[in-house]
């Protein structure tokens, strides 16, 4: 566990640089996260971000096919939003965990 | 009378006809369990039909066989559930009511789910090893393929017997390299999880072995479609990986009548509580097995573990009393991993597969995480104590709440 400043507000966060309070959250730091993450962020991007914390604070997991399905965005563009490994990518811009899949 | 009526006759709903039929007074209970399918498939046999290791009549018995007197079988489609009023609508027209209903309706399954898999190329190039059919139609096009691409493929999480493709790496290394044509052969390892297993420990031992076979694997794929014009499988980020042989794990969903209940989340699992496996939404309704999307393996020897908790628990619902046992999530999984040698995986909700040994009066230890003859042999003795104990609901020497004795840290 370590601290980072974003936005300049000092976060901590994991070794792998997700958020470990996801109150801790803001729209300017997930604007720095992502640039992290090689993404300019767009109001697209955070409508999907926006859907992902809703869903995770109410504590449901997400699977890429849920988010896929959910009417916010569809897989083909999840990819195209958060290019390689979406679900991860936007969870960590989210400021939530990082997603395991159960065994 | 009062009436409880389990749906599905496989692992999980057999080995709970058994205890419940046992452990209720027949004058005050009748039991009821419905399944489509005459037939029960030692479903890990599967994974040994496409190299010839078994025959297609060695995994395959009657269900009726398994079910004991006292209990109603019906061998018929299930329409829905009306949860509400606790009835259950068969496709014949026949309605059951229940005072407890337990879903065992398991996984499967869905090709379709996936553009282009069921085209031209299905049981062509294109097979899976999760049915008797597809393992047998694999067998018979492998007794005269001569190399090329094979590409394993995971389309979606989760799956059911999450090291079955990793064992099916494996093997097809050891087919090959006995048949003489390991050199023509590429095997290709594709799977959305970003390793060979989703837990660390496990999947840098696994990851090695696949390594140290030559096998390839391919991280973070996650398919969208197959071309089956150009023999590609496309994931959703537009990789393309072109395949002679697709032997594929399809998308895997609970039963339809799940869905047409209303029950279950986008892939037909029912929420349930996952310590006392009863229903999220209905008092009166337990959840068995792969039906469930409580978070572990969907893996027999969890059904078997968690059938356990459930009988406690569905004794206590019948006598009001709380439902005080736990489930831990275990599940405990042989790796088959080729040359005779295979590999242990013991884990829970909370303890992730850890090296070590694993005790086991009168056979063990098995060595965990480890590469050894005797975990292979547990896996040969397995299919015995399948038929003849584990179904029949007798103990087995086997704790269904996961030991720390002898693991690793």
């Amino acid at each position: 566990m370590a601290e980072k400043i974003y936005a300049g507000k000092s976060v901590s966060v994991t070794d792998d640089g997700y958020l470990t309070d996801a109150s801790q959250w803001t729209k300017e730091i997930a604007a720095e996260i992502a640039k992290e993450e090689g993404i300019d962020i767009t109001d697209k991007h955070y409508a999907v971000i926006d859907f992902i914390r809703e869903k995770t604070l109410k504590g449901e997991a997400l699977t890429i096919r849920s988010i896929g399905k959910s009417g916010v965005v569809d897989t083909k563009g999840f990819y195209d939003l958060f290019p390689g490994a979406p679900l991860k990518k936007a969870s960590r811009i989210a400021g939530i965990a990082k997603p395991s899949s159960c065994v | 009378m009062k009436r409880i009526v389990i749906l599905g006759a496989g692992t999980g709903g057999t080995i709970m006809a058994n205890k419940l039929r046992k452990a209720l007074e027949r004058d005050e209970w009748e039991i009821t369990i419905v399944d489509k399918e005459p037939n029960h498939y030692y479903q890990p046999g599967f994974l040994f039909i496409p190299f010839g290791i078994y025959g297609k009549n060695d995994v395959v018995k009657s269900k009726a066989g398994f079910i004991p007197a006292g209990v109603k079988f019906i061998i018929n489609e299930i329409d829905r559930v009306e949860p509400d009023s606790s009835k259950v609508y068969l496709t014949n027209g026949q309605t059951l009511s229940y005072d407890f209903l337990i879903v065992a309706s398991g996984t499967h399954i869905k090709p379709s789910e996936t553009p282009g898999l069921q085209g031209r190329e299905w049981r062509k190039s294109i097979f899976d090893f999760y049915t008797h059919d597809g393992a047998i139609a694999l067998h018979n096009f492998l007794k005269t393929w001569e190399g090329g691409n094979m590409v394993i493929n995971i389309a979606e999480l989760p799956f059911k017997c999450p090291v079955a493709p990793l064992e099916f790496a494996f093997l097809a290394d050891e087919f090959f390299v006995k048949k003489g044509i390991r050199d023509k052969v590429n095997i290709i390892y594709s799977t959305p999880l970003s390793g060979a297993f989703t837990k660390p420990k496990a999947t840098k031992m696994l990851g090695e072995l696949l390594k140290e076979k030559n096998i390839q694997i391919v991280p973070d794929f996650y398919l969208e479609r197959v071309d089956d014009e150009n023999k590609n499988l496309v994931s959703y980020d537009g990789r393309e990986l072109p395949f002679d042989l697709l032997t594929i794990v399809p998308v895997n969903m609970g039963a339809d009548f799940i869905a047409r209940s209303g029950m279950g989340d986008d892939l037909n699992y029912v929420a349930t509580n996952k310590h006392t496996l009863r229903s999220d939404n209905w008092e009166n309704i337990f959840v068995l097995g792969d039906a469930s999307n409580i978070p572990t393996s969907k893996a027999g020897s969890v059904v078997h573990f968690a059938s356990e908790i459930l009988f406690e628990n569905i004794m206590s619902a019948i006598e009001g009393r709380p439902l005080l046992a736990k489930f831990d999530g275990h599940s405990n999984c042989y790796i088959e991993t080729g040359f005779g040698k295979g590999s242990l995986i013991d884990f829970n909700y909370e303890t992730e597969p850890l090296p070590g040994t694993y005790p086991l009066p009168g056979m063990g230890p098995f060595g965990l995480l480890k590469n050894t003859r005797i975990n292979h042999y547990g896996k040969v003795m397995f299919r015995w104590i399948y038929w003849h104990l584990l179904l029949k609901g007798k103990e087995l020497p086997l704790e269904s709440q996961m030991t720390m004795a002898g693991k690793e840290l």
